[in-house]
């Protein structure tokens, strides 16, 4: 007989809080995380470590500058969502002020300047991304080629200090360029895909992470389980993943088949680069994407056409967080121009009319 | 009685305050934000072109206030960008002669001085209704403001941008002004964002909290010495 949920009204009620949500969606980037960490060694988890406290404690110290308080603002797990987010898109071996910058860039510049969490108009993660990776070029772009902690030759934990605290130097016969990195290299020298490709594409070993790349980037079927998951959870919707996804392998295959030595197909574009990172996680994220459904398919397809663009024709080989935060950008206007019909009115905001000729119809409950 | 002196004095203290701090042309009036964004990559950069602002809007409220009394309303916008023209295009030409690196670097905005609304704000609002003596001081010390906070954010700039601060003022103010080149941070690689544009609006929205917060400080403060007091 007794129930909590109301039978009756259009009130929804999801369990949980912003809690919740944070908590699953760190819970999902759990698996990649940690082979992240086991491909690229004890850089790699020096580098998450620093990267999250920091975000912390730039929260912590926001928090504070805006009088607010300070546990339950923190305990929403947000400022640690943005600084796992920011680390896994940070090359795994980057020093270490490269990750207290970004952190601070995120919490402070890109939210909370802004008013706090649900405020900010930008992803900050990405937004730091892209502050770091304009300011310090070289460092946000030395990739490594996997290291597996505890294999032959990778560094160890004191060697892993060293790495991530800049007292060694990296050595040049652990770095590796993307393979998108590797690609427009190739078109500067007038070499095609069919030159460039072989040796340092192999599609096995890119779906599953072996490659030089950033932390999270890499294992792109495990961000794909984790953002499954979250699609079943109802933590994020399908919309955006499946229309930046598709426009982005759409738009791909189109050009491959139009040139297959220029346009690489829709295979890589879907698994390098942060594609399956951004389109189930950073994409995504509730504060900065539309909130009608037909609003995300546009903000998912407008992500995809971008990062094809830019990554195809533009001066950067990687554009998924430029393409975001442009579209960061256009998410209000895109609210503002599809606003869904209101309930009893037309489009144009006028009351229904009854149909005056229409007989009413017999009213006939069925109610169980 | 007051002194007339003193109180003319009193006048020009506080047409002073307005113009450096209680009605700065950005940081109050948020005009003329184009050259400020696009010249402050450097405080050497931002003082050239606060000082070439400052000569024009001084000169061109000597003019206009002198001239007020024929400029029929109805034409007086064009009149007014005609003057001011006619000085950027004087200063334009001196600093081209005889700071030709310092005129590189300013470039295209030197002429757009002509463009810049504070110059044409001030104009229309103070020296076109004021007697020759107060729009020259109201249009200095709107320069000098203009020139500080120019000069103010080119350094926020600077000093995590490049590492150094006042970087090539010799070619600004002489030989003689070598001291004032500083390297502040040695063997620097640069925080490339900042000298960027970017790096502009960002230092620029925080010097605009920074001074809501010491206003909002003040005024608690002095309405707290005044509840005392009552």
């Amino acid at each position: 007989m007794t129930t909590t949920t109301p039978v009756s009204g259009p009130h929804t009620h999801a369990p949980g809080g912003v809690t919740t949500q944070m908590g699953w969606v760190i819970l999902a980037l759990l698996p990649a995380t940690a082979f992240g960490v086991y491909l690229f060694g004890w850089p790699a988890l020096n580098l998450l470590l620093i990267t999250v406290l920091a975000a912390i404690a730039f929260e912590v110290i926001s928090l504070r500058i805006a009088k607010r308080p300070v546990t339950p603002f923190l305990m929403d797990g947000s400022a640690l969502l943005t600084g796992l987010l920011l680390a896994l898109t940070l090359p795994p071996w980057a020093p270490w002020w490269i990750a207290v910058l970004g952190a601070g860039f995120a919490i402070v510049v890109g939210k909370h300047v802004f008013g706090g969490l649900g405020q900010n108009l930008f992803n900050p993660a990405m937004l730091a991304r892209v502050a770091l990776l304009v300011s310090f070029p070289l460092e946000m772009t030395t990739w490594v080629t996997p290291q597996p902690m505890f294999a032959e030759g990778s560094p160890g934990f004191i060697e892993g200090l060293a790495i991530t605290f800049g007292l060694a130097a990296i050595p040049d016969a652990m770095t590796g360029a993307t393979v998108l990195g590797e690609t427009q290299t190739g078109f500067s020298r007038d070499l095609g895909l069919s030159e460039t490709l072989p040796g340092v594409y192999d599609p096995m070993q890119q779906a599953l992470g072996f490659i030089p790349a950033s932390m999270g980037e890499g294992s792109a079927l495990l961000l794909l389980a984790g953002g499954l998951v979250l699609m079943a959870r109802r933590i994020i919707s399908w919309e955006i993943p499946v229309a930046m996804l598709g426009t982005l392998a759409g738009l791909a295959t189109i050009f491959m088949l139009i040139d297959p030595e220029r346009f690489a197909g829709p295979g890589l574009h879907l698994i390098s680069g942060g594609a399956m990172l951004a389109a189930f996680f950073i994409a995504t994220d509730p504060v900065t994407s539309p909130s009608t459904m037909r609003g995300r398919l546009i903000f998912g397809a407008g992500c995809g056409l971008l990062i094809y663009v830019i990554r195809t024709w533009g001066g950067y080989p990687e554009g998924i967080a430029f393409a975001i935060i442009l579209m960061n950008g256009l998410a209000p206007l895109i609210d503002h121009y599809l606003r869904p019909r209101t309930y009893g009115r037309t489009r144009g905001g006028k009351p229904l009319e009854p149909k005056a000729s229409a007989p009413a119809a017999p009213v006939t409950e069925k109610r169980p | 009685m007051t002194h007339p002196a003193k109180l003319i004095l009193d006048d020009y203290r506080r047409l002073f305050r307005d113009g450096i701090w209680d009605n700065n042309v950005v940081m109050a009036q948020m005009l003329a934000l184009c050259p400020l964004l696009a010249v402050t990559g450097t405080a050497t950069n931002g003082l050239g072109m606060g000082l070439a602002t400052t000569f024009v809007m001084v000169a061109a409220a000597l003019l206009i206030s002198m001239l007020r009394g024929i400029i029929t309303p109805e034409v007086r916008i064009p009149v007014f960008i005609l003057l001011i023209a006619a000085l950027v295009t004087l200063v334009d030409l001196v600093m081209n002669a005889y700071l030709y690196e310092m005129h590189k670097a300013l470039g295209l905005f030197i002429p757009l001085i002509v463009t810049n609304c504070a110059i044409l704000g001030r104009a229309e609002s103070f020296a076109s209704r004021q007697p020759v003596h107060r729009a020259v001081v109201d249009g200095l010390a709107m320069g000098v403001g203009f020139t500080l906070i120019l000069v103010v954010l080119g350094a926020v700039r600077e000093i995590p941008g490049s590492g150094t601060l006042f970087a090539d003022a010799r070619l600004l103010l002489g030989d003689g002004f070598a001291w004032m080149e500083l390297t502040l941070i040695p063997e620097y690689r640069g925080f490339l964002l900042m000298i960027l544009p970017p790096g502009a609006f960002l230092a620029l929205g925080f010097i605009l909290a920074g001074k809501r917060v010491l206003d909002t400080r003040l005024a608690n403060r002095a309405a707290a010495v005044k509840m005392a007091q009552a």
